[in-house]
């Protein structure tokens, strides 16, 4: 089974990036989050309901919906804050990518761990730039306001291909397909990745993996 | 019907579309509120929440959603479309977007409907949730307010596409296979919006309407709305409460699935949708006992629907029941009076007929030998500059009975208050019109220079007379 990737490109202003990261991983995320499972007897379960809310952007003319659930919020943000960090370090130029990976486990046998098999990845590549004025910024404001609209579009096409999905699993089964960590809803495994390009334009040196959520065992 | 799909498919199937159709009409008006839309997540299944989203159900949306729906079904060559439109306060529309949810004839016997068509039916109302904040009509109804407001209409049958105007955009949401057919939800936009450019005053408004706005009160203050509507068209209307909004009278899905993976699953263990209706009739308005989520849009968006029971909407009624009317006419505004502002022509100045002619203290209308200024009469003026700047004579101080601003009578500088009472206009006028320099007068010039060639011969005899002297001094200096 092969990976589906997909990739989008924006480019931003500094404090913008924070805000058109999360509008696109939240974007992915309703789509790929359900709600909580309750397994009943017979082998039957049940799902619970998924509600949204509306987010407006401080920074861009764009409102984006996102799954109402202040815990996916809270680890979401703080991926997004770290990349946001590293890419307004010093000796970045400006340019990253984030990447947001769904992946299915696998159990192995000891003494082999489980093996993380994505199924779907969205990786974001960000240029950022800098702007003189505030007219420049204003523009700005509304043009990325609308890329990110374009995005929005691009992201519902995609997921309506109805593509490969992961079967529903069992009740045993169901965390090596879902995280069940959060209270209220029930993404698909998924973990965020970024990699800030550094002054030299290699990716290699200054590649940081963050694993903002593994279920890993070990 | 398809004869491979059994009974309970197709009862399964039609339940499916019917409420799909139901919870894509109240995404989409929701979405055009005005405000943000915000539900909680339930990880108990409450029995209540189709396709396992919070979605609220706004009853008046309901009831119109169900009456165009008319009993049938979206269906191949059916079509569900709403309708977004604009309209100003001068009563004047315009066609936003139109979102269509169709079903073509490509099917798809082998998916499983109780567990793959539920489950993409429910990503595409995710998806839909996604798009309807993408649109251009998205922004325009968050902003919303007294210039416009933003109705919708809900109509079975043929797609309408052409008020849309030339060069709309079409976003296609995501398409569903079912046995059946496919349904297919998109949505066609509007790229022009020119429209504004091209609104008029119906009434008899100021030219320059700067000038009236500088006094006005709102012209849409808290009053009722004077203007109908279409009855295809339904305004936003008020809702009586905070809880009337809420449809609790729905039927209740109750779905649970079989964790069989869905190639093994059997007859019997296919368990699929069970449906409970629920005792309260439709359209009561009995108050919720449901939940209600703290965000929840009704009571607090603009109310969209129809009037309840025949009655007559109320318009186009924007937000709360207290918001003011966008539709009031202009020619019901109040206009306040303020300093510069036209006064009745009694009190102008009734010699001149010229601008800033009020200024004009009375005294000009005698020969003053102080005033330089003789002006021409001028015809009448017709601009409303004028009518609207004129003012009443500096000598009054005493406020008229109409006048919300008392006229102070100021003595600006350079005025002469000692011998003639002069204001700032009449100091104006008298330096717009200076008195020529007397040096430069031609009448004094040709007559000095004519004197000057009378009186050279006796000057030329005086200086030949002395010009012994002369020619001692020139000695005198080498």
């Amino acid at each position: 089974m092969n990976c589906r990737s997909e990739v989008l490109e924006l480019t931003v202003e500094s404090r913008q990036v924070e805000e058109a990261m999360l509008a696109l991983l939240h974007t992915i995320l309703l789509h790929r989050s359900t709600g909580k499972f309750h397994y009943k007897k017979e082998g039957t379960y049940s799902i619970g309901t998924v509600g949204t809310q509306d987010i407006d952007c401080d920074f861009i003319d764009f409102t984006f919906v996102r799954v109402s659930s202040d815990e996916l919020d809270r680890v979401i943000s703080k991926a997004v804050t770290e990349f946001k960090d590293a890419l307004g370090n010093t000796g970045s130029d400006g340019m990253g990518r984030i990447s947001l990976e769904f992946y299915q486990k696998k159990k192995s046998r000891w003494p082999f761990s489980d093996e993380c098999i994505p199924w779907e990845v969205w990786s974001i590549k960000v240029n950022v730039v800098h702007l003189a004025n505030e007219q420049e910024r204003q523009i700005c404001r509304e043009k990325v306001g609308e890329k990110l609209g374009e995005k929005v579009i691009n992201v519902v096409e995609v997921i309506n291909r109805h593509e490969y999905l992961p079967k529903m699993p069992t009740q045993s089964e169901v965390d090596n397909v879902f995280d069940t960590s959060l209270k209220d809803v029930q993404p698909y495994l998924y973990k965020i990745t970024f990699q800030i390009t550094d002054t030299l334009g290699t990716s290699v040196s200054t590649t940081m993996r963050r694993l903002i959520k593994d279920t890993l065992a070990l | 019907m398809d004869s491979d799909l059994s009974s309970q498919d197709q009862r399964d199937l039609d339940k499916f579309i019917k409420f799909f159709a139901l919870k894509t009409v109240q995404v989409i008006i929701q979405a055009r509120l005005g405000e943000k839309i915000c539900t909680h997540s339930s990880s108990s299944p409450t029995g209540s929440d189709w396709f396992n989203l919070a979605i609220k159900d706004i009853l008046d949306v309901s009831h119109e959603a169900k009456k165009a729906l008319s009993g049938q079904l979206p269906g191949i060559g059916r079509s569900m479309c709403v309708e977004i439109s604009l309209k100003t306060s001068e009563g004047e529309s315009m066609e936003l977007e139109t979102w269509c949810l169709e079903m073509n004839e490509k099917c798809d016997k082998d998916i499983k409907v109780s567990y793959t068509v539920y489950n993409r039916l429910s990503l595409l109302l995710k998806s839909l949730l996604a798009i309807t904040r993408v649109t251009p009509a998205y922004k325009l109804s968050r902003k919303q307010g007294h210039d416009y407001v933003i109705l919708y209409r809900i109509y079975f049958g043929e797609v309408q596409l052409s008020g849309l105007g030339e060069g709309f955009q079409t976003i296609r949401v995501g398409v569903v296979g079912t046995p059946v057919g496919t349904i297919t939800l998109s949505c066609a936009y509007r790229t022009n919006l020119a429209f504004m450019s091209e609104r008029q005053f119906e009434q008899s408004a100021p030219i320059m309407g700067i000038i009236v706005d500088h006094f006005l009160d709102q012209p849409y203050g808290n009053q009722q709305p004077t203007m109908g509507h279409p009855c295809n068209y339904r305004a936003p209307s008020l809702e009586d409460g905070p809880t009337t909004g809420i449809d609790d009278s729905q039927e209740i899905c109750t779905t649970s699935f079989s964790t069989s993976p869905p190639s093994q699953m059997t007859a019997g263990k296919d368990i699929g949708v069970t449906l409970v209706h629920n005792q309260s009739t439709y359209g009561t308005e009995n108050p919720s006992a449901g939940e209600q989520a703290p965000c929840a849009p009704c009571g607090r968006g603009p109310p969209l629907g129809a009037g309840r029971g025949g009655q007559e909407g109320p318009g186009d009624r924007r937000r709360s029941p207290s918001s003011s009317d966008p539709l009031k006419s202009l020619t019901t505004f109040t206009r306040k009076v303020g300093a510069f502002v036209n006064k009745p022509n009694s009190q102008v100045t009734k010699t001149l007929d010229l601008p800033f002619a009020a200024f004009a203290t009375p005294s000009l209308d005698k020969d003053d030998g102080d005033q330089m200024i003789h002006p021409p009469d001028s015809p009448l003026c017709p601009s409303p500059l004028q009518g609207s700047l004129h003012s009443q004579g500096s000598d009054e101080s005493i406020p008229q009975p109409t006048d919300d601003f008392v006229m102070v009578d100021i003595k600006p500088a350079f005025s002469k208050d000692d011998l003639l009472p002069m204001d700032l206009g009449t100091f104006y006028r008298e330096f717009q019109n200076p008195p020529q320099l007397a040096s430069l007068s031609l009448h004094i010039s040709t007559q000095s220079m004519a004197d000057d060639l009378d009186s050279l011969p006796e000057k030329l005899a005086v200086y030949e007379k002395n010009i012994d002297e002369f020619d001692a001094f020139v000695d005198m200096l080498q």
